[in-house]
Parts: C-alpha cells; structure tokens; sequence
C-alpha cells in the first residue's frame, strides 16, 4: 500500500551561528494507512517538532514531506488544501488551544461551516453534535453551548478532537494529546481515539514521552525512538518493547518506572557512562549517544554516524555495535 | 558510595515509636466559593524507618496534607481540627502548635520536605553553595567549612559534582540537577522524616531512574522515613513499603505496596490500578473511572466516590464509610469492599514479574 504520510531525511534547525541547533536531523520514515505509530524519547528530542513538519505547520530547513506520492511544497492549491486537511494535529494543552471567548458551538461549526463541509447554520449544528457524540461528550446538548473554562481537561480534549473531526481528516498528529489528563479518565480518551482509527479509517502519529502509554496505544502498530533529533530505532511495538536492540531503547526501557512493585524490582539496570544528555549545541561527534553508551567502542562510535540499518525481526537500529545482540530487561 | 561518613543514624530505626502520628487531621481553604475541604480526618502513623506513598488524582489534598505537616499552609487554610504529632530521642512535639521560630528549626533538622524542583524552588539570584550557607547560618552553624564539608559530602551523595555545582546559580542547572540539589539541601540539617513532593514528575526517565536509586539507597541504606506524594503510581510502586490512596481529602485505603497494587479493596484504588499501563509487564486492557472527582466546596453526601464507583449501592449515597480492617495491616474505607474482592476473583490482575513469564494475557487491540 502506498504511504499516506511519508518524509525524507527531514532536518530542522533553528537559530543561527553559534547558537545553531539542529533539532531534527535527517529522519526518515513511512506511515502506511490505518498504521499507527508512536514517537517516542525524552525531552527535547525533536518529536514536536518532527510531528509540527508532519502537519505542514513548520516548514523544513532540508528533506522532504510526501503527501499521496508528492513533495508537499510541489502541491497545486487544491491538493494543498486537500493534506492540510486530512492531516490534522492535536496539542498538549487543551488549555491553550481552544479560544476561550468561544462557546463549544462556535468552535466546531466556524471550520464546518468555513471549509463547506456542512450548509447553513442549523446543518452545522446537528453535524457540530454528532461529533461531540464521537468524542463521547454526552449528552452534547449538555455541553454545545459551554465555554472551555467550564469543561474539565479531559473534556477540552475532546473537544479538540471533535474540532480536528470536522474537516474529516486522515491522519492525525496527536502530540502528548493526554499527557495532561489525569490518570483515571486518560485511557478513556486513548479508547476513544482507537474508535477513530476504526470508524474513520483515521492514522495516527501519536507523540507521547511516556513509554507505557505508547506501548498500550499502539499494542499493533510501531515505535520510532528519537535521541537528539536523530531516529535510533524503530519497529513493531511488540518487538520494540520486548526485545530492543539500540541501547538507548534499552536504557530507557530499563529506566521507565513501573506501576508493579514486583517488575519495579526485577528490572534489570543499566549503568550509563554518563548521566547527563548532552546539549543540543554541543553535540558528540559520531553516534550521539556515545559519550554515556555502556558498550562504547573507541574508533567506531565516535567517528561516523551509524545508519539506520533493517533488522531481520522487524525495524531499524541505528548501532552497528549491538544491534545483533538480545538482553532481558527483567532480571 | 560516600554514604559511610555521613553522619547518620544508621541503627534500625524500625524499633522506634512512629516519628510522626496524624489524628484526625482536617484542612480547609478558605475561598470566594466557600470552604474548600482539601483534607478530611487523616488518620495515620509514619513507621520509623518506612516510606509511606500518597496516591491519587490531581486535586485529592495530597500536597496540602504535606504542607500541613511542616505547616507551610498560605494564610487562608487552617488546619481544624487535627492534631500532628512528632517524636524524636524521646522528645514528643505537638506540632501545630509551635512558635515560628521552633517550626523553623523543626522544618529543617526534624521534617523537611522536598518540593518539586521547579525553579521557584530557589532562591534564583543565590549560587548553590550561598543557599546552603543561609540555612545553615539561619541554624546557628557558624563554622563554614564544615557546612562546605557537609555540603559537599551531600552532593556526592546525589552523585552531582560539587565543582561543577557548588558556584552554580539555579538556572544554570537541569531540572534533574536541580532536584538532586533540593534533596542534598534538605538533608543538610540530618532530618529524621523527609516528605517529597512529587520528586521525579516532569523529569526525563533517565533522570527519573537516578533520581529513584538516589532515594531507595536513602531508604535501604539510611533507613530515612519517607513520605513520597505522587500521582504517578509508578513512584510508589518503586519506592513504597506502604501506599495511602487519598480520594477527595480522605485516606480511602491503606497497605503495603503489594496489598495496594494486588490485592486492592477500595474501588478507586482498583480503578487507578486498572487505569495504568506498565512497560515491561504484559498487555493488559485498561479502564478509565468515569466522571471526574467531586466539588471539594460542594462534597456529595455519603461516600465521596459512590457518583463514580460501579459497586455503589444505597448505604453508599448516605452514609460514608470509615477505614476498616479488610486483611493484616490493611484497611479501607468502603462498604462494599469485599465485592471488590469478588470481583478480583473473577477478573484477576495480570500483575507481578511472574505473570509476565506465563503470558496468559490479553493481546488484542484496545478498543
Ligand atoms: N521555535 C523554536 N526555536 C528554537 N528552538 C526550538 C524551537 N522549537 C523547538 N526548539 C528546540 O528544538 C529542540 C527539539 O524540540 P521539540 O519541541 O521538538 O522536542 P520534543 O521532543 O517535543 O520535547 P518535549 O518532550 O519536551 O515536548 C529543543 O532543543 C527545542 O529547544
Ligand atoms: N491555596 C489554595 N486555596 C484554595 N484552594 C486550594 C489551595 N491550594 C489547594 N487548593 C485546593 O485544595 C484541593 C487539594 O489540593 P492539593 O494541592 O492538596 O491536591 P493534590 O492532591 O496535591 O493535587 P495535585 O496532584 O494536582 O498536586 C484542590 O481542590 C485544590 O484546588
Ligand atoms: S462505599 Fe460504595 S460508593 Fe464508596 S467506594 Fe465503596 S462501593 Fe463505591
Ligand atoms: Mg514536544
Ligand atoms: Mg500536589
């Protein structure tokens, strides 16, 4: 099948000079329809901003983001106006990302009404409760003519969704979309956006920095892991999970602390050579996790930058060193 | 590890009367809406020598049971009625009612509680090293090379290079760096009973792990009391003996870590538990609890949870339930908990590092 998203050795760096980092660096990576894929990696790794150059929201410095088989700065403007619909993004902070002036109505039926999806007023309504309903905002009469600051965090959520919903897209970029959703109500959104892959034939590239979260997500789909801006490994998440073989994916697997005193116990530790990650500014010459790798060869990680190379069990790994090699997280 | 010539009590401290006892402990703010109940009727002892966990969501008066015990409550909550009691070397402190002067002492060299390492944590315009010196000095502890040496000591502890740390000013550092200097500050005056709140939140996983080893060797090696907050139960998974799971300013169930995680009664606590997926254990489907916690100005009658509790039956919607005993050490507060044990029977847990080895789990896409 052909790709629905798919980008090519995407760069981004921002600033100048001295002060140039280069936050995304060469990624590369295809998103089948109906796959879903999650980004993972720490704090400052690209993810956003990888997910942002995904959504046509920032423009690349180099490489290249392909939309139904085209470079999408070769896009006529109505094929143009085609991605920028199908592909749509959901934010962190459902605070910020809804006009509070707005009522709930106002903010689902200006783009219904805005892209033609719908005619007339009252058509926008009913098409406006329909998917408050689809996000499982019920009874959405309750909820329609609501502002945000009256909604819970979990509820503004859904609400970003159902604005995301209304020029029917393909392919969302769910960007740490519960991460500030309380616990206890948060696999309830992620359900409700497995129904979406299912109902609305909907592909998602879901960004989370929480390992577990994105595990249970995307259960049948992959992981790409991201360390400073660069992709170390992916693959299927079943694979990815139990048996990694970059061992950043294992450091950091090793690290994730579990909700089960029993596996908090057996999880096998994995000493870094160094604690600290490096800056952005200042990055290591060679594979970038060299400087804190426990299996560091001299002469070899340190000089060129290892590719991303297949993996006969499903996926790319980007350590020449290791990638044959299996380790147990549980001990 | 420097751990041997920091001067710590290193006898099991577990023999020890509980260093602190909360008695029916109630706080409330003051608000244009009313009185918010952030907290009501804690009742509970810290073994010496124990970590002791507070769970539960956003908003369930866990921070402001911390702040009610080194009483750095704002100006609006008072602390009525309650009583907190503190016990070190045979001495025995009633701790609401200190002079200033005495909770400030009492703060530092008794019970210090570690704040999340947000910059305003900080004094910002203070180097590290000026900051420990102020606290020190502010104790009467004149001799500065002795508060370096201790200092620095310290901050080997947390495995941070005093060098490079020392003269650094707040912004200079990392948030994992700069959590590790909050604790290294706060064990500056060699407190008995350390209170984190939320230690590892917003930090990299990485950084999480350092942060978790730094405080279990406390635990194992230091015997520290502890109290962790945390509304990842991850966190008390991996440091607790004891786990409090707190729903709308109450302590709703109450026992060791594998108690909590395997064997709970309370349905919020299964509900929690059901809600969280982990990493290296198998694929289990999850559940949300439905609704969202209640108005803490305006509590529903009866049991704080019934409105979201799918074992809720009528007594639950009058009269709310106290902590009971439903196995060794180990309460909660439900009238219906042994249908929750019921229901464990009939769909267990697929918890624990063996369940992972037989992998009778689930496998299908969430849906
Ligand atoms: N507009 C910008 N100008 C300058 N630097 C930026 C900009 N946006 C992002 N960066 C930098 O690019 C790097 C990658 O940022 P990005 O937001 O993509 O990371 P992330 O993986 O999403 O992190 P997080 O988990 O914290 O959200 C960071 O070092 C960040 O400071
Ligand atoms: N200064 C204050 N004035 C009024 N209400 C307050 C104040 N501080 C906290 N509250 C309220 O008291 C309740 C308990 O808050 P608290 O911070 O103790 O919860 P928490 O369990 O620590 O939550 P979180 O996980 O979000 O930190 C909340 O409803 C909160 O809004
Ligand atoms: S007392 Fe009733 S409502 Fe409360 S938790 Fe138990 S069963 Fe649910
Ligand atoms: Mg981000
Ligand atoms: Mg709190």
């Amino acid at each position: 099948m052909a790709p629905i998203i798919e980008v090519r050795n995407l760069t981004k760096q921002f600033g100048k000079g001295a002060e140039m980092v280069t936050a995304v660096d060469s990624v590369s990576f295809a998103i089948e329809p109906g796959e879903t894929v999650c980004l993972v990696g720490e704090s400052g790794c690209g993810k956003s901003t990888t997910g942002r150059m995904v959504a046509g929201l920032l423009e690349a410095t180099s490489g290249e983001v392909i939309f139904e088989g085209k470079n999408i700065k070769q896009l006529d403007s109505a094929a143009f106006r085609r991605y920028r619909q199908t592909v749509q993004i959901i934010h962190q902070d459902p605070y910020s990302s809804l006009n509070p002036t707005q009522t709930i109505r106002q903010i689902i039926t200006a783009p219904l009404l805005r892209h033609n999806k719908v005619k007339g007023k009252s058509a926008a309504e009913a098409r406006a409760l329909e998917l408050l309903e689809v996000v499982d905002l019920t009874p959405a009469r309750d909820v329609i003519d609501k502002y945000p600051h009256q909604l819970s965090g979990g509820q503004r959520q859904r609400v970003a969704v159902a604005r995301a919903l209304t020029v029917d897209p393909k392919f969302i970029v769910a960007d740490e979309a519960v991460s500030m959703v309380d616990v206890s109500i948060r696999v309830s959104i992620l359900t409700m956006l497995a129904r979406l892959k299912k109902e609305f034939d909907v592909t998602f590239l879901f960004i989370t920095h929480d390992l577990a979260l994105a595990k249970y997500f995307a259960w049948q789909g992959r992981i790409t892991v991201m360390y400073l801006g660069r992709i170390v490994e992916d693959g299927p998440t079943q694979r990815l999970i139990t048996d990694p073989r970059h061992p950043y994916t294992q450091a950091l697997l090793s690290a994730v602390p579990e909700a089960d005193p029993e596996l908090a116990h057996h999880k096998r530790e994995i000493e870094l050579r160094d604690a600290e990650i490096p800056s952005l500014l200042a990055l290591p010459r060679g594979c970038t996790f060299h400087p804190r790798c426990p299996y560091f060869v001299a002469g070899q990680c340190d000089v060129a930058v290892p590719p991303l190379e297949a993996l006969p069990e499903g996926g790319r790994v980007a350590c020449p060193v290791r990638m044959g090699e299996r380790i147990s997280l549980l001990v | 590890m420097a751990s041997s010539n920091l001067d710590w009590q290193t006898d099991d401290k577990r023999e020890h009367p509980a260093p602190l006892t909360l008695e029916n402990v109630h706080v409330s703010y003051a608000t244009r809406r009313g009185k918010v109940r952030a907290v009501r009727g804690v009742t509970v002892d810290l073994h010496a020598g124990e970590s002791l966990a507070l769970i539960g969501e956003s908003g369930s008066g866990k921070s402001t049971l911390g702040l009610a015990i080194v009483r750095l409550l704002p100006e609006t909550a008072e602390v009525v009625p309650g009583v907190i009691t503190y016990r070190r070397d045979g001495r025995e402190i009633d701790v609401l009612k200190l002079k200033p002067n005495e909770m400030r002492e009492f703060r530092w060299s008794d019970c210090a509680m570690v704040f999340q390492a947000a910059l305003n944590a900080f004094n910002p315009v203070l180097k590290v090293w000026a900051q420990a010196l102020d606290t020190a000095k502010a104790h009467g502890w004149s001799d500065k090379d002795a508060v370096r040496k201790r200092l620095v000591e310290l901050l080997e502890f947390v495995q941070l290079d005093p060098k490079r740390v020392i003269d650094a000013y707040p912004h200079e550092l990392s948030g994992g760096m700069r959590q590790r200097v909050l604790l290294a500050l706060s064990l500056l005056l060699n407190p008995q009973v350390l209170i984190l709140d939320e230690p590892t939140t917003a930090l990299d996983i990485i950084t999480q792990r350092t942060i978790i080893k730094l405080l279990r060797e406390l635990k194992e090696d230091q015997h520290f009391t502890m109290i962790f907050i945390s509304h990842d139960l991850a966190i008390a998974a991996e440091l607790a003996d004891r786990v409090a799971t707190m729903y709308a300013g109450r302590i709703v169930e109450l026992g060791t870590s594998e108690d909590i995680f395997y064997r709970p009664r309370h349905p919020y606590t299964l509900g929690l538990i059901r809600a969280v997926p982990t990493v290296s254990g198998g694929f289990e489907q999850l559940f949300s609890i439905p609704g969202s916690p209640p108005d803490l100005v305006e509590l529903p009658p009866g049991c704080k949870f019934h409105p979201r509790c799918a074992f809720a039956s009528e007594r639950c919607k009058q009269e709310e339930p106290e902590l009971v005993e439903v196995g060794p050490n180990h309460t909660a507060a439900c009238w219906n908990w042994i249908q929750v044990e019921d229901e464990l029977k009939r769909n267990p847990l697929h918890r624990g590092a063996l369940n992972v080895l037989d992998t009778a789990v689930v496998s299908e896409e969430i849906a």
